[in-house]
């Protein structure tokens, strides 16, 4: 007797889920994987609560043509293994696009699964350059920018709005500050306009750089580049404002902050240093955070703004397509500019974002303003 | 004659230009490093302590610089008055903290075994460091600059900044006056007597108790005179900018050989300008790495130091 009423009550469930599974079966399904829980989630909760918020908005106005979208959500807590595990189950589901994963590691370890399937994915906030500009993952886009994207910045200001012919470069041995150098001094090499004259590290809270100044001034270099914090970059430009050397100073968003003017103050004046564009002055972006605070009663987190800007293009793509098919739905990525908060963005080849990224400021009258270098 | 030629033509393709500006960035490195060193050759000659905390009373020196300049320019002083009476301060400031500091971390240690005044001076400086920093800011503070202009350097401005000039000229005097201390007065002759030999000093007759806080308050006074002086070139401090001059100041005074006040003064002017010359010559990122071997080189061959005597082991 007992085993027949287990089958009873199979059976009971099975009819039971068979409506959802027909309403699921008219849906486009969007996957949203990435860190749920864990260490991580302070940056993958607001990046999930950014796809239910645009999924919310676009099914109450009536879904993308006549089909509502679903969002089935897998945790990776960043790890590489549970990611492979997550894009599994999302593909065992039927997942026809993705938004995700949170993490570059996660990100790579999931995304030969998504190829395969030629599933279109794009995340949010991975950052590593090699996902894109290796060319090996042709179905995936980022709304964030890789990590060379703020040297590519630098290079890019110093050889066209400097016209910089000799450049010397300098980082303070760290990981971020050296890195943002590495990458600065392949772009001008790959660009070949301009010479790289010096490249050194200095060591952070030493007694006074007047050496590393010196040798810069004699080899001539008319910009200097700095990868580091603020702390050296405002000891850097003292010395060589007091020597009265002719050489511009850029640097990145280690050097951009409130401590670097209050520490340098008239000699900090004409440094140019990079950071990426404050986008919380846009209505779209306002009414983002408005909903986040109605639907979930707190400030969003961390990449939210990116999160929903992907979110609202995949979808946007999706429906300019008319289809969840892969080549259709990469042409509109690429084709097809979208509002979101981040303004209005489309992507390149490779897959990266074009419109939002990082802006390259000047220090003018005690304040970082906009030189609005690229932006047409 | 071929080789003859081949050494006057490098001679001449020297850079000389460039070579005296690497030799002022070496000496205002090095003086700072000499002023802080002196403190710890000093007090290391008369009780055998490594006081650790020595750096930490450069940086107050510095702090205690920017907080009576604050206040005297808000009075509207002349500037150069501002930089006097803020050094004169600073050196009074921190020859009280000086003599505080044996008073209530090393003197009640005196008897005990060698190790437990060490972990006392550490103990000091991280409670010194992190008065500080709780006290005031952990952040990197501005420091006025208040060099008055100085038009007769202005034909060696790219050499030579007015900063380094103040802080070469200033040190070197302090050292000398120094000097001329502890050879001419009483207190001096004390001093080295008992750097010589504690008990025959107080055989003797000499106070060693006094010598030994005066040994502190001389130290201090120096040190804060350095933190004056690296402030009003840097232009900003913080609370830890002590450790790491502490620490090359430390190593000034080792290859110089500990307990010699010339030894000192001397491996901080040597320590500075191989750092120069490591960062002007090869590449900065090494400046560390050639500077410490090179004192190793100089250990390997004079074990005790440039100067420094060698000890006589008595069985």
């Amino acid at each position: 007797m007992r085993s027949s009423q287990w089958f009873g009550l199979a059976v009971a469930c099975l009819t039971l889920s068979l409506p959802v599974a027909a309403i699921a079966a008219d849906a486009i399904k969007l996957g949203v994987p990435g860190a749920h829980t864990g260490d991580l989630a302070g940056y993958g909760v607001p990046e999930l609560n950014a796809a239910k918020l645009v999924v919310d908005k676009i099914n109450a106005a009536g879904g993308i043509n006549g089909k509502m979208v679903e969002i089935i959500a897998q945790d990776d807590q960043c790890k590489p293994d549970l990611a492979t595990n997550a894009a599994t189950k999302l593909i065992a589901e039927n997942v026809e696009i993705v938004m995700g994963h949170t993490c570059s590691g996660a990100t790579k370890a999931a995304l030969p699964m998504y190829e395969d399937k030629k599933i279109v994915s794009i995340s949010p906030s991975a950052t590593s350059p090699e996902l894109t500009q290796k060319g090996q993952f042709p179905h995936f886009f980022r709304t964030t920018p890789s990590d060379d994207a703020q040297a590519r910045l630098g290079a890019d200001f110093a050889l066209k709005a400097l016209k910089a012919k000799k450049i010397a470069i300098l980082h303070d041995k760290g990981d971020y500050g050296k890195g943002y150098a590495e990458f600065v001094k392949q772009f001008i090499e790959e660009e070949g306009s301009a010479k790289v004259v010096f490249f050194e590290g200095i060591t952070p809270g030493a007694v006074d750089y007047s050496s590393a100044v010196q040798k810069i001034g004699r080899s001539g270099a008319d910009v200097l580049i700095f990868g580091g914090y603020y702390p050296e970059a405002s000891k850097l430009i003292t010395n060589i404002r007091a020597r009265k050397m002719k050489i511009d100073f850029v640097s990145e968003d280690g050097v951009k902050t409130e401590a670097f003017l209050k520490l340098t103050g008239k000699e900090g004046e004409g440094v140019y240093a990079s950071s990426s564009r404050d986008y919380s002055d846009l209505p779209l972006t306002k009414e983002a955070y408005e909903a986040h605070r109605k639907m979930f009663g707190s400030e969003p987190g961390q990449f939210f703004e990116l999160a929903y800007a992907a979110t609202q293009a995949l979808l946007n793509a999706v429906a300019k397509a008319g289809t969840t098919e892969a080549e259709a739905v990469m042409k509109a990525l690429r084709t097809e500019y979208v509002d979101t908060p981040l303004g209005s963005i489309r992507f390149d080849e490779k897959g990266d974002c074009e419109g939002a990224g990082f802006a390259m400021f000047k220090v003018e009258g005690g304040k970082f303003v906009d030189q609005k270098f690229g932006v047409e | 004659m071929n080789i003859f030629e081949a050494i006057t033509s490098y001679v001449v393709e020297i850079d000389w230009r460039y070579f005296i500006e690497l030799v002022f960035s070496g000496l205002t490195k090095g003086s700072i490093y000499a002023l802080i060193s002196l403190g710890y050759t000093m007090v290391y000659g008369i009780i055998e302590l490594i006081n650790f905390a020595h750096g930490e009373i450069y940086m107050i020196g510095a702090f205690t610089g920017l907080i009576v300049a604050g206040a005297l320019g808000a009075l509207g002083f002349p500037s150069l008055g501002i930089l006097v009476i803020a050094a004169l301060v600073a050196v009074i400031y921190c020859a009280a903290y000086g003599y505080t500091m044996e008073k209530i971390a090393y003197r009640p240690l005196r008897g005990a075994q060698r190790l437990s005044p060490l972990i006392s001076a550490i103990g000091m400086s991280i409670f010194l460091g992190n008065y500080v920093l709780n006290a005031q800011t952990q952040d990197f503070v501005r420091f006025p600059d208040l060099l008055p202009p100085m038009p007769f350097l202005d034909p060696v401005s790219d050499i030579l900044r007015p900063s380094s000039f103040l802080i070469i000229v200033c040190s070197a005097t302090v050292m000398i006056a120094l000097t001329l201390f502890i050879k001419r007065t009483r207190l001096g002759k004390a001093m080295r007597a008992t750097a010589q030999n504690r008990k025959m000093a107080m055989l003797l007759g000499i106070d060693a108790d006094r010598i030994i806080s005066a040994t502190f308050i001389i130290g201090s006074g120096l040190a804060a005179i350095g933190g004056i002086l690296i402030a009003s070139h840097t232009l900003q401090i913080n609370f830890n900018i002590g450790f790491l001059a502490g620490i090359k100041a430390f190593t000034a005074a080792v290859l110089g050989g500990i307990g010699s006040i010339p030894g000192a003064m001397l491996g901080g002017l040597v320590l500075g300008c191989c750092e120069s010359f490591a960062a002007g010559y090869f590449v900065s990122d090494y400046e560390d790495m050639v500077a410490f071997a090179i004192l190793i080189l100089i250990l390997i061959f004079r074990p005790s130091g440039l100067l420094g005597k060698a000890k006589v082991q008595k069985v």
